[in-house]
């Protein structure tokens, strides 16, 4: 390797101890802090085609809310949806109130790191941030299930799979499916990038930090 | 080297293909249609159009809406005549529109839509239209296709040289065609000559809210006020309106009508008058007309008796009116891009006329009349003249023009289209049509800026020319592409009503605004439900109003009992969906009216005066979804002495 900005003997040169530490805390600063566009940006989209639907339904999920993806879609996925029985999408859940609230605490938790702990604390941090938005995700899954296959005994149009089971209409955790006529499709947005990107942050957060132990 | 020789050969074989293709082609098509016609006017399955045209529906009363180059139908607009299908002048809410100082006027005579315009251009937003028998004029809203307003001409009968508009469709003006005693009296008929008058209606139209009403009438003398045009670019500012029976003849008109050699086409100096009647100027004239309008958010039209129109006297105003002499009963009057050139299709005479405006204005100054009728200076024919062109045809009756110089003229004797050149007046093309071609259309052929791509050629008669039907035959259009030197014909297509006129937009500039639902949150209808909570029947004496909701795939209330014969049963009902292209439709056994169709988030009313008891059925008469055979309900009719109760449910055993 040539020498210059990149050799770690020029690294020196430009760096010390201290700005390694102070560029890790400000990575765990902001890493902390990504995760609030989830109160801007919607955490996941679920969308259904169809023939009949030259432009596709649409609902985005908050952490606090679900939204049209264009007017009135939840209403008319509501009207597909009864005809096989399936419950109408509710206005509120209770995750509506305890995503906040988690999301407001962690980053707390997030930024006290950042001005007081050492960077051990990051990957903590990281790992319970991991952890609850697996959890997050299990309890999404566990909705969505009910959704699909808790359906009303009267509904309109009853459908079984091949092997004589009740045919549920669960939309896809992640991914695209087919559901009779409709593709769904189910992928995160803007929000769950940002959520990603500041554990992503904090866990390189974490790594400079213990590299620059190791130097120490 | 080699690989280019090689390429070179290959080229070469390609084209003694296609060559050899074309030859073949030519031989099997022997002169009729092209196969490369039918791929211009091919849109195939799921594209759209390029143009819009509106093409009125004549006799039918209504105006109907075309793709070109398809020439595929789209919809049907009522406008003056009732329409079952979509319950125009039948439910509670558009009968009003129909309303004249006549009385409820169930149709009228289409004739000719013009594009509301700005800067000369147009912008889509609109649509006017004239009622020709009982006068009226329509405007259409571009967002919705609905008719959204009708205004009664007073004065007028034969409201023919209408509805255009000014380069900022600051006013849509409404000639008379058939001169009548001002203010209407018991007269006897032959004392018409000097005594009937013919009324030019200036109808202005609001900015914002495209709102119309009637600024000022001029009381022309009693000649018959065919057709007009707007003067644009130079000549914004002037009205043009072609005249015939300047003899004055009350009876026989075909021969007493066409005595004169020359008529007029009379130009008007409409801001002249404007600011004449802005400093107070005219006479106000008690008077009677309806003015409707249809509210988009209260679904529902209002129709106002208007009590005065201000007149003026044409004398009154020095420099606002000069008639120019024009052979011979000019029919159509139509104004090129610049604004510059006028030309008047004098149908008796075997040359077309063309006036210049800059040689009208200069006549004008320097004096050059030659005589006057009832006050109004004659200008020298010799002095406005721009040009003639020469024995082109027989019979002409419109011109519109392509934007590159050429216009495009109308031969109903001869029945042919022929192209001619705008100031050097020679004969570049003629093409036949199929038959006696009455109006044509260039999209946005009467405005500064054509597109001229496709000239539409509106026929009077078919004969034989499609499938024949018993004694009633199809009406027709023609499409010409223009694009070339010479014209081609690619295709025909029947209308709906006679075709008197049409106005062409591109496709662009409308349909991004065309509205897909209204907004329930937005429905302000008196007897609106927009949701289920609000569902319920009331009694008031012998009325009862039902007011209902409509959603996939069910009525609220569905079960409805305690109606009474004799009874006069109101359904109010709400379409509760708001997705595309979703409406839902009523009908009840024996309602002597229409049925409704009802568009999303929009509310409707029709009656029902039961005469018989029993349990009769309603159901949705649009299919509409998977369960639109379920959407159905029932109401109990009983004897009018029963003591029933009222009661309505939905869903319950």
């Amino acid at each position: 390797m040539k020498s210059g900005r990149g050799s770690p003997s020029a690294f020196y040169k430009y760096t010390s101890i201290e700005q390694m530490k102070k560029k890790a805390k400000i990575l765990m600063f902001a890493g902390a802090l990504l995760p609030l566009l989830l109160f801007v940006f919607p955490l996941w989209k679920i969308t259904l085609e169809a023939p009949q639907y030259p432009t596709p339904l649409g609902m985005y999920i908050y952490i606090n809310d679900f939204a049209d993806a264009n007017p009135h879609d939840i209403k008319n996925i509501n009207l597909m949806n009864h005809y096989v029985g399936m419950k109408y999408i509710p206005d509120a859940i209770p995750e509506f109130k305890i995503f906040p609230a988690g999301i407001i605490i962690t980053t707390i938790i997030g930024l006290l790191i950042a001005f007081k702990a050492n960077y051990k604390w990051y990957l903590y941090w990281f790992i319970l941030m991991g952890v609850l938005s697996a959890a997050g995700l299990y309890d999404f899954y566990l909705w969505e299930h009910d959704y699909g296959y808790d359906l009303d005994p009267k509904a309109i149009m009853k459908f079984t799979n091949p092997d004589g089971s009740i045919m549920g209409f669960q939309p896809p955790l992640f991914g695209s499916k087919d559901i009779l006529n409709f593709t769904a499709h189910s992928y995160p947005q803007l929000g769950a990038f940002g959520l990603a990107l500041g554990m992503g942050i904090s866990f390189v957060a974490y790594l400079i930090g213990k590299k620059n132990n190791k130097i120490q | 080297m080699k690989k280019i020789h090689y390429l070179l050969f290959t080229l070469a074989g390609v084209a003694m293909l296609f060559t050899s293709c074309n030859q073949q082609g030519n031989k099997s098509s022997n002169g009729a249609l092209s196969s490369s016609a039918a791929e211009k006017v091919y849109v195939a399955p799921g594209e759209h159009d390029e143009y819009y045209a509106f093409v009125s529906g004549g006799f039918s009363g209504q105006l109907s809406v075309y793709g070109l180059p398809s020439g595929r139908l789209f919809k049907v607009i009522p406008v003056f005549s009732q329409d079952a299908e979509k319950a125009w002048g039948y439910n509670e809410e558009t009968k009003p529109m129909l309303n004249t100082s006549h009385g409820f006027v169930p149709w009228d005579d289409s004739h000719h839509p013009d594009i509301s315009q700005t800067n000369g251009e147009l912008d889509g937003r609109y649509v006017f239209i004239n009622g020709n028998n009982t006068p009226r004029i329509a405007k259409i809203d571009l967002s919705t296709f609905e008719t959204t307003e009708i205004i009664e001409v007073p004065n007028s009968a034969g409201n023919h040289s209408s509805s255009f508009v000014t380069e900022n469709t600051e006013y849509v003006v409404a000639g008379t065609r058939f001169s009548v005693p001002v203010p209407q009296r018991d007269m006897p008929i032959k004392e018409y000559k000097g005594n009937f008058k013919g009324a030019l209606t200036f109808i202005s139209v609001a900015p914002e809210d495209g709102g119309m009403d009637i600024k000022f009438q001029l009381l022309m003398p009693g000649f018959d006020y065919d057709l007009s045009h707007p003067g644009r670019g130079a000549s914004h500012g002037w009205f043009f309106f072609t005249t015939y029976n300047t003899e004055e003849s009350h009876t026989l008109m075909e021969v007493n009508a066409s005595q004169n050699d020359k008529d007029f086409i009379a130009a008007v100096n409409w801001k002249k008058i404007e600011e004449y009647v802005n400093n107070g100027g005219g006479t106000m004239m008690p008077s009677n007309y309806a003015h409707n309008v249809y509210d988009e958010h209260t679904h529902t039209a209002t129709s106002t008796m208007k009590k005065e129109v201000l007149t003026v006297d044409p004398t009154k105003v020095p420099g606002a009116v000069y008639f120019l002499p024009t052979p011979k009963s000019p029919h159509g009057c139509d104004v090129d891009p610049s604004g510059e050139y006028i030309v008047g299709n004098g149908k008796l005479s075997a040359d077309l006329t063309v006036h210049s405006f800059t040689k009208m204005l200069a006549a004008i100054e320097n004096e050059k009349f030659d005589g006057e009728a009832y006050g109004i200076p004659i200008l020298n024919f010799e002095d406005v003249l721009a040009g003639t062109v020469s024995q082109p045809g027989l019979g002409p009756l419109h011109t519109e023009f392509d934007g590159q110089g050429n216009a495009y003229t109308t031969f109903f004797i001869s029945s042919e289209v022929v192209k001619w050149k705008l100031g050097t007046w020679e004969v570049v093309d003629r093409q036949p049509c199929y038959y006696s071609v009455g109006h044509l259309m260039i999209p946005g052929g009467n405005s500064r800026k054509p597109f001229g791509k496709y000239v539409l050629a509106m026929n009077k008669i078919t004969k034989d020319r499609y499938l024949p039907t018993g004694p009633e035959v199809t009406q027709s259009a023609q499409l010409y592409d223009i694009s070339g030197e010479k014209m081609e014909l690619l295709l025909d297509f029947p209308t709906v009503g006679e075709p008197h006129y049409a106005a062409g937009i591109a496709a662009d500039i409308v349909k991004q605004r065309s509205k897909k639902i209204f907004s329930l949150t937005d429905n302000k209808h008196k007897y609106a439900t927009t949701s289920d909570a609000d569902v319920r029947v009331e009694r008031n004496g012998k009325e009862v109003h039902i007011y209902m909701t409509m959603i996939r795939s069910h009525f609220n209330p569905d079960n409805i009992e305690g109606v009474k014969v004799g009874d006069k049963v109101y359904f109010h009902v709400t379409n509760l969906e708001q997705d595309y292209d979703v409406p839902h439709g009523v009908s009840v056994i024996g309602a002597n009216t229409s049925e409704l169709l009802i568009m999303p988030g929009q509310t409707e009313t029709f009656v029902w005066e039961p005469k018989q008891v029993g349990v009769w059925p309603f159901y949705c008469t649009d299919f509409c979804s998977a369960l639109h055979q379920e959407m159905q309900g029932y109401i109990r009719v009983s004897p009018a002495n029963s003591n029933i109760d009222l009661s309505w449910s939905l869903g319950e055993d």
